[in-house]
């Protein structure tokens, strides 16, 4: 028997988009493969990794541990919305760059979401804060010390 | 714009890409692909008696379902055991679906092909397996002991006796004025990439070729591997690594057996088909690493110098040896590091555990080996009462001492002989940063305000840069852009920014002209692979060679033009100009013109290019003899040996006297990988290591129960640290050029992870006054220890 679909109208970077899916659908998986905004990554499915965040209204969220469904009608901004619509890098992700706050890449989409509202709601963070602030997300390749670095220097491009 | 990029701290030329999120990794591709899913094996070590599909086949959206028998002959057939080696007597794979028996949990058993994942997984769950539960090895000692075989034909569950030796160890030890004996620990880690594993494969039936896109650190060997397994020919497969989410040594093992799965149902489905590797799977069904129990002999005499060393390893297998005994080989020969160790023997026993196979994690038994090493020699410290630098000190082997053959077999089947380096700058460099001499007095003050503070240290030898080769082609084209390629792939380590440093620098060109690109056997068929600390060394080298005939082409071309001696010309901002006078000059992208003599012109440049347009001689050839039309250079880079690259860590620890919770102060790392191409990433490569050192050193075990269940296996329980269990990591350099390569480089990837484990144990040992000889250490064993040691003391 086929599944049931639901039929799934939000906002994504400010633009309306629609999709059908099935209750189960998570977050990320409607993103990534119902939408084809793959720029939001999953790299443990069980909310600890961080690589999946999302800003939903605004606030960071774990997007595999969220249905699809759960979300209708909400407001949410993902990694290719944080860049300008003419490709210009934001503040966050131009730190990154300077500071080689990234790698492989594959934790950075989360990273980059997290620190956005991060330093939305504390544009000039101690180095105590911007630890707490990205504690929530892992990477195996830089060893934190540029990402800290970035955030520090984000504070000061915003 | 200058073009002397090579040594310039650029920022990344990959970032911006990913930074947006329009990086490409393997699950991003095949939107339309139909999805896999497996039904792996819950037992350790059981026969599968029977596999009942019949409940999943009502599952809508089901497309195929596939166990052992359905698989053809070579398919069937046991996967590769990739590095075979005369020690490794009893080497045995596993198959890339379980035949009959199961030697651990998460062996694929059955593969499900549905429209998508959630569905494929449905119909996983309602595949029933029975089974007949067999008796297992968990761990080296009850493997040792043998009671239970993990292979009916492999006694003993010795997979491989590896025996290192340059002279008669029981001699020199019972002839030293001291001795010492002890047991060392070390547990099972894992690389742990952020993107699992993944393949999407799509077969062409018209064309009857296959592209697979593998998220692997070796493209071009798992085309071979492919192509043989499915019995094509390698011309009809193409393997793209796309983005890779991080290796750190998992993604070298191959093939997997999805990775030639994955193709197979592809072709006979005539369908796209993608597998994703979710975490639970990764921890159970990849790969570990580390793992060993080291018993050592060591004699030395009053001034520490060792006379003789002798260690016996217990290596953990896991339950197949497909990457052969490369771990063990690493483990023992690195073991020596920096120092002269008159005669040294050192015997591994690899031993078959009914446990996740064993496969190269960043440093690949390096961390183990000196681990071994600078315990004993903070041992040999304390036992003379000696300063644990100088005990270093007096064992280092000297700068005037290159090339310095350690009498052994490297793991590239060459002598172990080091090219270069400067061991007591190294450690003189190590004691200034982190404040060596001034630390007694610190602790003194620390103690008498009730705080436990530590420091300890550990030096490093790598090999890096192992062959046998890697290659690297170089083209300008009419536009001017200099498109580069070599086979090995990338995950994060900066590619296509240091590639295109050493082209630029090189050619004489912007680097803004310059595109690279890595791990895609349509551009560039021969290469080993992303491992061992060898992409800047064999693919920089081989990159910067070809680079160089395509200068020499450049010149003979523009030389002709400008009617000027080649020798009196040089590349500036990619215009080749006389030297000494800029007006004698013509743009790069007007050479590959002339290049190539064409018959159409099909855009500006190009008509410049065409027979009438160009005329020339009448009796010669366009094409000169022994000539090839085009700017482009190719050249492979083969070693004679790897490059021995170096480094000295030291860290300061604290222990919290209620918790035991274990703080890393400082954390001071000096390093020498040779003349750098990028100091920004070289930086970034010894941070990451570092940090995964750490994670191995207070965090991360592997922990199998006595039934081989990974009771850990998630991120929940698998404690990777997270940016507020890193320390701010202090670095200093030197640059000693490797003789061995036209750019002097050696490799800097695994450097960060190799002595970390030995320094925090070094620390937390001074901290705490309590030999630390098992890691990694957590705040309750540590408190355990302590109190072992108080109910001892209390005893007496």
């Amino acid at each position: 028997m086929a599944e049931e679909l639901y039929e799934i109208e939000l906002s994504v970077n400010g633009v309306p988009q629609s999709a059908s899916a099935p209750a189960r659908r998570l977050l990320s998986d409607f993103l990534r493969h119902d939408l084809g905004l793959t720029g939001t990554h999953v790299g443990c499915e069980h909310g600890v990794c961080g690589c999946c965040t999302v800003l939903l209204d605004g606030e960071p969220v774990r997007s595999c541990l969220i249905f699809a469904v759960s979300v209708r009608g909400r407001d949410l901004t993902t990694v290719e919305g944080l860049s300008g619509a003419d490709g210009s890098l934001s503040p966050v992700q131009q730190a990154f760059q300077e500071c080689h706050g990234l790698q492989c890449g594959f934790c950075t989409p989360g990273f980059l979401c997290t620190v956005t509202a991060f330093l939305r709601d504390n544009p000039s963070p101690s180095q105590e804060e911007v630890l707490e602030g990205i504690s929530g997300n892992l990477c195996r390749c830089t060893g934190y010390q540029n990402i800290v670095k970035a955030v520090h220097r984000a504070a000061e491009l915003s | 714009m200058t073009t002397k990029m090579f040594g310039e701290p650029i920022v990344r030329r990959e970032d911006p890409r990913l930074l947006r999120g329009d990086g490409r990794y393997l699950d991003d591709l095949g939107h339309d692909a139909l999805a896999a899913a497996f039904v792996r094996s819950p037992h350790a070590h059981a026969r599968i008696l029977d596999i009942d599909v019949g409940a999943a086949l009502d599952v809508d959206g089901l497309v195929a379902i596939y166990t052992y028998e359905d698989l053809p002959d070579r398919l069937a057939e046991p996967l590769p055991l990739l590095i075979p080696h005369p020690a490794l007597t009893h080497g045995r794979t596993s198959h890339v679906l379980a035949n009959e028996v199961v030697r651990h949990v998460g062996e694929p058993i059955v593969m499900v092909v549905a429209t998508d994942r959630y569905v494929a997984e449905d119909a996983a769950q309602l595949i029933q397996v029975h089974y007949e539960p067999l008796p297992l090895v968990v761990g080296l000692e009850t493997a040792l002991e043998a009671r239970d075989l993990v292979h009916d034909d492999v006694p003993g569950n010795v997979a491989a006796r590896l025996v290192q030796r340059t002279g008669d160890t029981a001699g020199a030890i019972a002839a030293a004025p001291h001795t010492l004996e002890f047991r060392l620990d070390f547990e099972r880690s894992a690389c742990m990439p952020l993107e699992g594993k993944g393949v999407y494969a799509r077969w062409d039936a018209a064309d009857e070729s296959l592209r697979v896109y593998s998220s692997t650190q070796t493209s071009t060997s798992v085309r071979t591997a492919v192509a043989a397994k499915l019995d094509l020919a390698p011309t009809q497969v193409e393997v793209i690594a796309p983005d890779v989410g991080g290796g750190f040594g998992v993604k070298i093992m191959h093939p997997w057996p999805e990775e030639v799965l994955v193709p197979w149902a592809a072709r006979l489905l005539n369908r796209e088909v993608k597998w994703t590797e979710d975490r639970r799977e990764h921890f159970i069904s990849s790969a570990h690493e580390r793992g060993q129990v080291q018993f050592v002999k060591v004699g030395f005499d009053d001034s520490g110098r060792v006379l003789g060393l002798d260690v016996t390893m217990l290596h953990d297998n896991g339950a197949y040896t497909p990457y052969g005994v490369i771990v063990p080989i690493n483990a023992s020969t690195q073991l020596l590091g920096p120092y002269k160790i008159p005669v040294y023997r050192c015997e591994v026993v690899c031993l078959y555990t009914n446990t996740l196979i064993v496969t190269p994690y960043r440093g690949a038994g390096r961390p183990q080996g000196v681990f071994c090493m600078e315990r004993t020699l903070d041992r040999i410290a304390a036992h003379l009462d000696l300063d644990r630098a100088d005990v270093r000190a007096v064992n280092l082997i000297q700068p005037d001492e290159f090339p310095y053959d350690q009498g052994l077999m490297f793991q590239d089947g060459r002598p172990l002989i080091y090219d270069s380096g400067d061991y007591p700058q190294l450690l003189d460099k190590l004691k200034n940063l982190i404040g060596w001499d001034s630390f007694p007095a610190e602790r003194e003050r620390a103690a008498a305000e009730g705080r436990r503070i530590g420091i300890g240290m550990g030096l490093y030898v790598e090999g890096t840069g192992a062959g046998p080769y890697e290659g690297g082609h170089v083209e300008v084209d009419s536009k001017g852009r200099v498109h580069v390629s070599t086979g090995l792939t990338s995950q994060g380590q900066g590619h296509q920014t240091v590639f295109a440093q050493i082209v630029a620098t090189e050619l004489g060109v912007p680097i803004e002209d310059v595109h690279v690109t890595t791990g895609d056997t349509r551009r560039f068929k021969y290469a080993v692979g992303t491992f061992a600390s060898r992409a800047a060394v064999m693919s920089g080298n081989a990159i910067a060679l070809a680079a160089r005939n395509l200068r020499t082409k450049a010149l003979r071309i523009a030389g002709e033009a400008l009617e000027a001696d080649p020798q009196d010309l040089e590349i500036t901002d990619g215009i080749v100009h006389v030297r000494g006078n800029p007006t004698a000059s013509i743009p790069l992208k007007t050479v590959a013109v002339l290049s190539n003599p064409l018959r159409y012109a099909f855009d500006e440049e190009s008509r410049a290019a065409t027979q009438f347009t160009i005329g020339g001689s009448d009796d010669k050839p366009p094409v000169a003899d022994g000539e090839e039309p085009g700017l482009e250079g190719k050249d492979y880079y083969s070693p004679i040996r790897s490059t021995f690259a170096a480094g000295a860590h030291a860290a300061v620890v604290e222990v919290d006297p209620d918790t035991y919770e274990i703080a890393i102060l400082r954390y001071a790392v000096v390093h020498d990988c040779g003349k750098v191409i990028n100091p920004r990433i070289v930086e970034g490569q010894i941070h990451g290591g570092v940090a995964q050192g750490i994670g191995g050193a207070l965090y991360e075990r592997m922990a199998y129960d006595e039934h081989g269940q990974l009771l850990n296996a998630s991120f929940m329980d698998f404690l990777m640290p997270y940016a507020t269990e890193i320390p701010h990591i202090e670095t200093d350099h030197l640059e000693t050029a490797s003789p061995l390569n036209p750019l002097g480089i050696k490799g800097a990837g695994e450097a960060g992870v190799i002595p970390v484990s030995a320094v925090i144990a070094g620390a937390i040992e001074d901290a705490e006054g309590l030999v630390i000889d098992a890691m990694p250490i957590s705040p309750d064993q540590l408190f355990e220890r302590r109190n072992a040691r108080q109910s001892n003391e209390d005893h007496r």
